[in-house]
């Protein structure tokens, strides 16, 4: 035991867990004396999606360092396809059993997803690799946008062309309705729920980024071909990470879908856009660095509601913020004027300890 | 008859995204990164003729004029400010995030100037249609016209300026390698500068012909064509010119021909259909140079 708290990666974890932890806790304490305001309330649940899908695609972008911009289609594939199955099974079972299996169907399926996309695809480099995620991510959410599939005595129907083309029975019941999507989905999420998710997913990035595998991963991003020639299997471990990010971002739109009675593939929640939003996370909060990560998602999904008496200004004060810190923190000139000024180096000239 | 007036279509809605390809094209073989503000500019290009055609009733050629100045200086404001801090950043990433800040930053002031009302864009061209077969089965309209003129002229010209001028040449040099570039006494901060420049001016092109086609206008107006003119520089290679041009004319006659004989719900998912099946044969696009790794 002595030995574990004394070593660094494991106390850092610990940090990290214990951060979220406290977190939990405050906002349920703040929460359960009703000092939270209904804005905050229902952006609870969301938020824990968020960091979910921040700190799953950290492991991408940062650890496996390959560019995806298609995570917002992983997290539609999980919402909709739990979203469809809870609404079809809804009655028959007891709600945490229904919960369970929905998250277990949207994830794994969200993984079979990653691997078959994963395999043509990590053959590519770069931007290549960040246009190709991002065109499979438009092409999910616009098949899903012309799905329609029914339900009646003979069973199921389905169509992708119209509501009518489904041929339904009087008493029929239409599940995914196209461009409607899916009303009525049982609203089984909750903040409780949202926090352990996190947590799990923290324990399976965080164990991962530690493990051989990991570091079979971080080897391949730094230097590939010597990666390659000391025996590591490329297109295993890139695999590998690839999956376990799109499968953690399948159990966060599970989340997300859960949460919302009536779930629609917009350009706004499961578009590019968002994909690019989870990246401002990962980028914002630092590359590789998993706390960051989470941090960043928290304090930039609240910053619009902060800054919501602004009401027109709000976005762009997002906007200005967002280059303002990408600069003072990137540009090598911000970064030598940082160091020039810094408190600690002032300090430390002060008290005349030179830092080694 | 119907299948050349979609081929003629095509070509058109081709040459518009050729043109956005172009810039986005440029930029990345120059300065190494996705400026995925380039779509917003296009927006900002077309709100400029809007206010000096359509609000202010001067001659759409001085609008048009007005609108490539506005958006070249907008490029270029952009480059100084946000993009040329961060060059030698640790991370390319930066810059990436950096600009998807100057996309919504543009959207945003758009959204607060002109609101978020989707306005209706009169076309700045007077040509009238031209018509053949006896009973009209063949009309193209007279901004189909123009706006393949006008991609051809872009193209041409830009061919010619890259490959014979000595701007060209150092825009060039520069994309091969900035080190040796500026040992050859190239500035390489103002060669970098005028390569976002003529993209800018581009992008305004690129605005006006859009809205003329399509004659709707909203602060969202410029980001999808924008992914799809990024799409088309992929798909012929980016950071190639020729490639840029050829992707965009490509992937608009896919879209026009997958909205009539598809779907016209999935014209989208096909576009990008086509450029992943194209990227997995040949992974640097269709002209792009595939670049040996050395250990």
């Amino acid at each position: 035991m002595k030995k574990l708290l004394t070593n660094k990666i494991f106390k850092n974890n610990l940090i990290t867990y214990g951060i979220v932890i406290i977190a939990f806790v405050v906002i349920s304490i703040i929460k359960g004396t009703g000092n939270l305001s209904s804005l905050f309330t229902g952006l609870l649940v969301p938020l824990c999606a968020y960091i979910i899908l921040a700190v799953s695609l950290n492991l991408v972008v940062g650890i496996s360092g390959e560019l995806s911009l298609g995570h917002a289609g992983f997290m539609c594939v999980g919402a909709f396809s739990s979203a469809l199955f809870s609404k079809c099974v809804v009655g028959t079972m007891p709600d945490g059993l229904r919960f369970l299996l929905a998250l277990i169907i949207g994830s794994v399926l969200a993984g079979i997803i990653g691997v078959l996309i994963g395999i043509p695809v990590l053959r590519l480099k770069g931007d290549y690799l960040a246009i190709v995620t991002l065109a499979f991510g438009e092409i999910i959410k616009n098949i899903i946008n012309v799905i329609y599939i029914g339900r009646d005595s003979k069973g199921f129907h389905f169509s992708m062309t119209s509501e009518m083309d489904l041929n339904l029975e009087a008493g029929g019941e239409t599940l995914i309705n196209g461009a409607q999507g899916i009303t009525g989905t049982p609203k089984d999420s909750s903040f409780l729920i949202g926090f352990i998710l996190v947590m799990i997913t923290l324990f399976i990035v965080l164990n991962l980024i530690n493990s051989r595998d990991g570091r079979a991963i971080m080897a391949i991003r730094d230097n590939r071909i010597a990666a390659e020639s000391i025996g590591i299997n490329i297109t295993k471990y890139k695999l590998l990470a690839f999956t376990v990010s799109s499968v953690l971002a399948g159990a966060a739109g599970v989340l997300y879908s859960h949460n919302l009675n009536n779930l629609q593939a917009t350009s706004k929640n499961f578009g590019y856009n968002m994909s690019i939003m989870f990246l401002v996370f990962v980028v914002l909060g630092g590359i590789g660095n998993i706390r960051g990560s989470i941090i960043a998602a928290v304090l930039l999904t609240l910053l619009p509601e902060l800054l919501r008496g602004l009401n027109a200004y709000r976005m762009l004060i997002y906007a200005i913020v967002l280059i303002a810190i990408m600069l003072f923190n990137w540009a090598p000139g911000a970064l030598a004027f940082r160091e020039k000024y810094s408190i600690k180096n002032w300090l430390s000239k002060k008290t005349g300890k030179e830092e080694m | 008859m119907s299948f050349l007036s979609y081929l003629i279509k095509g070509i058109s809605l081709g040459s518009v995204y050729a043109i956005i390809a172009l810039g986005y094209t440029m930029v990345y073989g120059i300065a190494k990164m996705l400026n995925f503000a380039h779509g917003d500019v296009i927006m900002v290009g077309a709100y400029s003729v809007f206010i000096m055609s359509t609000s202010l009733g001067l001659s759409p050629i001085f609008g048009v004029l007005t609108s490539i100045v506005v958006c070249t200086a907008l490029g270029l404001t952009i480059e100084r400010v946000a993009y040329k801090p961060l060059r030698g950043a640790a991370s390319p990433l930066a810059v990436l995030i950096t600009a998807i800040g100057v996309s919504y930053l543009l959207q945003n002031i758009a959204l607060l100037v002109f609101g978020a009302n989707t306005i209706s864009f009169t076309s700045v061209i007077n040509i009238s249609p031209i018509t053949f077969g006896s009973n009209g089965e063949l009309t193209i309209s007279g901004e189909t016209i123009v706006t393949i003129i006008a991609g051809i002229i872009v193209m041409v010209g830009l061919t010619l300026f890259v490959n014979k001028t000595k701007m060209g040449h150092a825009m060039r040099a520069v994309s091969e390698d900035k080190g040796a570039a500026s040992l050859m006494g190239i500035n390489v901060n103002a060669t970098i500068a005028l390569t976002f420049a003529i993209g800018s001016a581009l992008a305004a092109i690129a605005g006006v012909l859009l809205c003329s086609a399509y004659p709707t206008l909203n602060p969202y107006t410029g980001a999808m064509p924008g992914i799809k003119a990024f799409v088309a520089a992929v798909f012929g290679g980016i950071g190639s010119i020729p490639g840029a041009m050829i992707g965009g004319v490509l992937l608009g006659i896919i879209e026009v021909f997958g909205k009539a004989y598809i779907s016209s719900q999935m014209a989208d998912a096909i576009v990008f259909a086509v450029l992943i099946i194209v990227l997995l044969v040949k992974p640097t696009g269709i002209l792009g140079k595939n670049i040996q790794e050395k250990v």
